[in-house]
Formats: C-alpha cells, sequence, structure tokens
C-alpha cells in the first residue's frame, strides 16, 4: 500500500517549518534607493524596528546650567579636561555623565567620595580619556558623524560598559598540533560576520591595524593585482560587520553590480569610509592606551582591552539613536580647540590609508 | 491498468532478481556480487532489486582512497570543535579544512598550515580519477556507448578548474576552493567579490543559461513522458525508432504550443549537452578569472556589456584620493 499524500504533504511541510525557525517572520519591507531595475533597494522588518525604536530612544535633557560664575578649573583641583566650564556647567555634565554611564553606582563609580579630585581609581582616568575621545570625535571626525554628534550615552546607553565591544581573537591552537587549524574562520555562531564561516576576527587587521581593505582591481585585464581570494573573505567579513551594526544591506553604500565603484555608490559610503578611520584612531588613539590601568577581568583573553566597533554606536540602526542629537544639549563635548591643535593627528594623516 | 500519476512509482514488479547480461570476459561475470535483494520503498523511487555491484580493482581503489581524503577531513573537523561530538555536529556546516594561505604559493606547506587541504584533495581527486575510469571501463564491457563518463568528466572539468587547474595558473594553492559546507559557499560568494562580480562573466552567463536550460528541459522531458505513459511513452527507446501513439502525442503537443517538438532520441541529446555544457563553460568562466580578466564588471564596461544607468545620488569621490587626502598606496 501507498501512503497518503497527505502524510508526504504533512511531513514535507514540518520540515520546512523546522528549516526556517532561524528565520525573520515576513512580510519585509523594502524601499527603492537607487535607479529603477538594479535591486539598488533596502530591506527592513517592520517586527525588528519596533524593538530598535524602543533600544533607541534618548534620556530626557537636564535644564541647561548657567555658564556665569567662576570657571570649574578655579574652583576643583585636578580638572585636566573641562576646566572652562562654569561650575553649573560642570556639575551637570557630571550629573549627566552618571545617568548615562553608572546610573546605579553613582559618582562613586569612578570617584574616590572622601577626595573627588582623586585620580585613584582607573574609572576616573578611563572617564577622563573618553571624554576628550567624545570631543574629538565631535569636532574632527564630523565628516562621519555630522553635527548630531556623539555623547557618552551614544554607546553606553546607561551602562558601564557598552554591550557591543570586542577582543582580539586568539590564534587557532596550532602549536604542537598535527591538525586543526581552523585559519581564524569557520566558525558557528560569530556575530561580527553574520554567522558565516567567514573570518573571526575582522575586527584587528582593519579598526586596530590598517590592513589594506580594497582587494578589487581597478583594471579589467590583471595589471599586477595580487590581492587574493582569501584577502577578499576578510574584507567580506569585514563589510558583513558593518551590514549587521547598521542593520543595512550591502545596497546602503555599493551599487553591488559593482562593488569598487565609487561613481556608483550610494553616498553614505564616504560616510563609512571616514567612520573606519574613525573607529582606527580611537581605538588606537583613546581606547587601547587604557589597557594598563584595566583590571584583568576587563580584559580579553589576550590580554586586550575591549575596543569598538561599527556596532558600538549604531547597535543596529543606520543613525546611531536614529540621528537624534543629544550633543546639542551638551555643546561642552563639541570639543574645544586647544585640545584639537595640540594632541590630536589631522584627519589628513589619518586619510593615507585605504 | 497501473497508471503514473504520482510522485512516487505505483508499479513495482515482483520476480526473481535480474543478474544481468553474461558477458565475454570472465572477470565481468565473476565479479558481480552482493545481493541481490529487494526494497520495497526503494522501489517507489527506482529500482527496487539492489546488487549485484562490480567494484573490481578501480572501485576498490576509490573508495579507499576517498575514505583517506574523507577521514583527513573529518579529523581535522573534530580537532577543530576539540573532539567535542555535540559541537562537531553543531557546527559540521561551518567547519572546513582550508587550502595554504597564498603566502605558500605553490610550495607544499606543513600539514596544519594546509598541507591537510592538499592531502584530502589529492586523495579525493584519485579517487574521482579512479571511479572516472571504472565508469568507462564497466560502461566499455556492457558494449554501452560512453556518454556517462564523459558527462561525468564535464564535472571533473569544473572541479579541476576550481581546485587545481586555476590555482596552479595563479601561482597559488590559496586560490583554491576550501572543503566545507558553508566555506566553500563563503569562497564562492568572495571569489565573484575579488574578481569585480561574476555574472559579468560571459562564460558564467553561458553556464547558467545551460543550468536553467537543463532544468527546464528535465522538467519539459519527464512531464511529457510522465503524461503519455498511459500510452507506453515511458517505452522511449523502443519508440525512437517504431513511433508509437504515445510518442505522436508528445510530439504534436510540443508542435501545437511552441511549434517545434525534439524526437524520443534528440530530447535526450539536448539534455545531455545542455548539461555536460553547464560544467565546460562554467569551467572556462573559472579559468579565466584572476588568470586573464582581473575585474569582471570593467571588462563588460569595455565591451558595452554592462549598462550606464542615469545618477540617482550625486557621484561620491573616492575619499582616498580626494583633494587633501595623502596619496593612495599602491595595490
Amino acid at each position: 500500500m501507498i501512503a497518503r499524500p497527505s502524510f508526504w504533504i504533512a511531513a514535507a511541510s514540518l520540515v520546512a517549518v523546522v528549516g526556517l525557525t532561524g528565520c525573520e517572520r515576513l512580510p519585509v519591507d523594502t524601499v527603492q534607493v537607487g535607479y529603477r531595475g538594479t535591486g539598488m533597494e533596502q530591506v527592513t522588518n517592520p517586527r525588528i524596528a519596533k524593538s530598535l525604536e524602543a533600544a533607541n530612544t534618548v534620556p530626557e535633557a537636564l535644564e541647561p546650567a548657567d555658564s556665569s560664575g567662576p570657571k570649574a578649573r578655579q574652583i576643583y583641583q585636578n580638572v585636566k579636561v573641562l576646566g572652562d566650564l562654569s561650575v553649573a556647567e560642570f556639575n551637570r555634565l557630571m550629573v549627566a555623565m552618571t545617568q548615562w554611564v553608572a546610573p546605579e553606582q553613582g559618582c562613586a563609580y569612578c570617584h574616590n567620595v572622601a577626595n573627588f579630585a582623586d585620580d585613584s581609581l582607573y574609572t576616573k582616568v578611563v572617564a577622563r580619556s573618553m571624554t576628550q575621545m567624545t570631543q574629538t570625535i565631535n569636532a574632527k571626525w564630523q565628516v562621519h558623524v555630522g553635527a548630531t554628534g556623539v555623547t557618552c550615552y551614544t554607546c553606553h546607553r546607561g551602562q558601564n560598559l557598552p554591550t557591543k565591544l570586542w577582543f582580539t581573537e586568539p590564534d587557532a591552537k596550532v602549536a604542537g598540533r598535527l591538525l586543526g587549524n581552523n585559519f581564524g574562520a569557520n566558525r558557528a555562531g560569530v556575530e561580527a560576520n553574520a554567522n558565516s564561516s567567514l573570518p573571526i576576527d575582522p575586527y584587528t587587521p582593519f579598526l586596530l591595524e590598517d590592513k589594506p581593505i580594497r582587494v578589487i582591481g581597478d583594471t579589467a585585464l590583471p595589471t599586477g593585482n595580487r590581492k587574493s581570494t582569501m584577502q577578499g573573505e576578510w574584507t567580506y567579513a569585514l563589510m558583513m560587520h558593518m551590514s549587521q551594526s547598521l542593520g543595512v544591506n550591502c545596497t546602503f553604500c555599493h551599487n553591488s553590480r559593482a562593488f569598487a565603484e565609487w561613481e556608483q555608490s550610494p553616498p553614505a559610503r564616504a560616510t563609512a569610509w571616514h567612520g573606519i578611520r574613525m573607529v582606527r584612531e580611537v581605538n588606537n588613539e583613546f581606547i587601547t592606551p587604557l589597557t594598563p590601568i584595566q583590571p584583568a577581568n576587563r580584559l580579553g583573553p589576550t590580554g586586550d582591552i575591549g575596543k569598538v566597533n561599527c556596532a558600538t554606536c549604531h547597535q543596529g540602526v543606520g543613525k546611531p539613536l536614529y540621528g537624534q542629537s543629544m550633543l546639542k544639549n551638551h555643546p561642552e563635548l563639541s570639543g574645544p580647540d586647544h585640545l584639537l591643535k595640540t594632541t590630536i593627528a589631522t584627519p589628513q594623516a589619518q586619510a593615507k590609508t585605504n | 491498468m497501473a497508471e503514473y500519476q504520482n510522485l512516487f512509482t505505483q508499479v513495482q514488479v515482483t520476480a526473481p532478481p535480474e543478474m544481468g547480461i553474461p558477458l565475454d570476459r570472465a572477470r565481468d561475470n565473476t565479479e558481480r556480487m552482493g545481493g541481490p535483494w529487494h526494497i520495497h520503498l526503494l522501489g517507489r523511487l527506482g529500482n527496487a532489486q539492489i546488487g549485484p555491484i562490480y567494484l573490481g580493482f578501480l572501485g576498490v581503489a576509490a573508495l579507499f582512497s576517498f575514505l583517506i581524503g574523507f577521514t583527513a577531513i573529518g579529523w581535522n573537523y573534530l580537532v577543530q570543535v576539540n573532539y567535542s561530538p555535540i559541537e562537531f555536529v553543531r557546527q559540521l556546516f561551518w567547519l572546513s579544512v582550508d587550502p595554504p594561505p597564498p603566502s605558500y604559493g605553490l610550495s607544499i606547506p606543513p600539514l596544519n598550515q594546509g598541507g591537510w587541504w592538499l592531502f584530502s584533495g589529492f586523495f579525493i581527486t584519485l579517487s574521482i580519477l579512479l571511479w572516472w575510469a571504472r565508469m568507462y571501463r564497466r560502461a566499455r564491457a556492457l558494449k554501452m556507448g560512453t556518454h556517462v563518463p564523459w558527462a561525468f568528466a564535464a564535472a571533473i572539468w569544473l572541479y579541476l578548474v576550481l581546485g587545481f587547474f586555476r590555482p596552479v595558473l595563479m601561482g597559488s594553492w590559496g586560490e583554491a576552493v576550501p572543503f566545507g559546507i558553508f566555506s566553500h559557499l563563503d569562497w564562492t560568494a568572495a571569489f565573484s567579490l575579488r574578481y569585480g562580480n561574476l555574472f559579468y562573466n560571459p562564460f558564467h552567463m553561458l553556464s547558467i543559461a545551460f543550468l536553467y536550460g537543463s532544468v527546464l528541459l528535465f522538467a519539459m522531458h519527464g512531464a511529457t513522458i510522465l503524461a503519455v505513459s498511459r500510452f507506453g511513452g515511458e517505452r522511449e527507446i523502443e519508440q525512437i525508432v517504431d513511433r508509437g501513439t504515445a510518442s505522436e502525442r508528445a510530439a504534436l503537443f510540443w508542435r501545437w504550443t511552441m511549434g517545434f517538438n525534439a524526437t524520443m532520441e534528440s530530447i535526450h541529446r539536448w539534455a545531455w549537452w545542455f548539461a555536460v555544457l553547464t560544467c565546460i563553460t562554467g569551467g572556462i568562466g573559472i579559468l579565466l578569472t584572476g588568470t586573464v580578466v582581473d575585474n569582471w564588471y570593467l571588462w563588460a564596461v569595455k565591451h558595452g556589456v554592462a549598462p550606464a544607468y542615469p545618477e540617482v545620488w550625486a557621484p561620491v569621490a573616492d575619499p582616498a584620493i580626494a583633494p587633501g587626502a595623502a596619496p593612495t598606496p599602491a595595490q
């Protein structure tokens, strides 16, 4: 006897349902962003958008403070970065930073409450450096952050540590082993590369070091471009990270028929290009130098500090916090000129690598 | 009378096992081994009779060679997950034996620096070639044509281009495809990205056309024969020379619907050539990539294949060569 067709249909349906459990529920919204018929479109899922919106509300701004009166550096000791603010402005920012970074621990997270000027807590030293970093980003990297700018909240979101930090992946265990080299790739469940088998850590070569990202040749026939397909996989992994971090398709920045062509790329690609350089500078100039003062539990498997990538600010949306500017309520974080003149490299110097 | 109107074959002949025809060479008769026995469920998909099988020297050598390569890959997977059977199953699709990094060129690297890829690749390739020789020999032994081994050879051509000919021409084993489920798919995407979009490769276009054409022909032919099986249409070979009503109805159907019909014989030539050309043209396309063409998109622009579209955004300048930026380092 043959089984009834309904049995086979039911079995096939079951397989299909189980197989699809890893997927987002349909339907998705598609918006055309380029010339018709070229597949230039952005795909969003309204179900995900709702939870993203909830996660990207900005806290209410504090009442503006009086800018008159004595400066912070005249009243307080050991004020190295924000000394030009009035005492009222200074205290307002301290309250805001507490809400943004350490709402549970309060002032004592960074300060010795017996002596607020004391630098003995490493968190205070970190906070000072992060303030300088925020000012630098807002003053120097407007090409990426625009007038919207960033504040501590852009990354921290009320947490001591931003939820999206990365550590360098330890080398594959090869020494003393005859086999089993995964070449830093081929692992399940890696968020960085969108759960593919691509390289696990595209951050270290591209967002800390400045290994070349471009692999596609700029001539039709071979004229000396020796970039390998394997190198292409590293670039591909970085691009998957960017796509994941921003919650966008490739076509947000690229015309996917010719990924390398700048003339056909959406303008967001230039913004992203500067973003890569910005993240690289942040990691090298501001984050990595803080490694020696970190307690051991804050360090990664290779003894490195948690560093930033695209997801640290973006957290799944094209513009962090959907482009709502918190900087406009905290102009003191825009960055004083003297800081830029003295300590920071010029953007031109940074732009030298591709 | 039984009819073919289901996904599965409804007719099963229950009969003594068919041992096949006697052949001239004694060995070809004596080395048929295993079974035969009948499995009803398999009979719904094909022939219920399993065996006899002829292994012979080539078959045994192919199986042995395959097992060496397959086991080497399996052990590498197992060590990658620290011998955890659960992780082995969970990560099976992600695990991979990768070729050596490009820095090794065409030299023989240490085993754990891609040497296992060469090792596994050698034995699996050997096994495939032995299996091809076995297919050829069995076809000749049965006094058949050699269409099946030559079709298989087309697939082997594509396989060898991907894993051997092209890497050798590029001077690097690192250009070859890794042995892994997802890793070979990710490789495919990275390969297309690196070489400027494989869709603009005309041989890739041909390969896709033949692939989709094969699918279409397969559907048309399968459907046609099933549709006239009530008139005995599945006796295709007889109807090549002795055209019956099934053949005439099928031919008329296609002449009615599209003005032209293949014949009972020629439809099989159509199918064979479409399938074989999928691999042959695909292999040519891969072989040309990186060796004589570095960027298929730019190649297509140069030859008027890729159209230009109206601008939607103001053109973006490459920030790496923007005024004020330091010069771009050489690629």
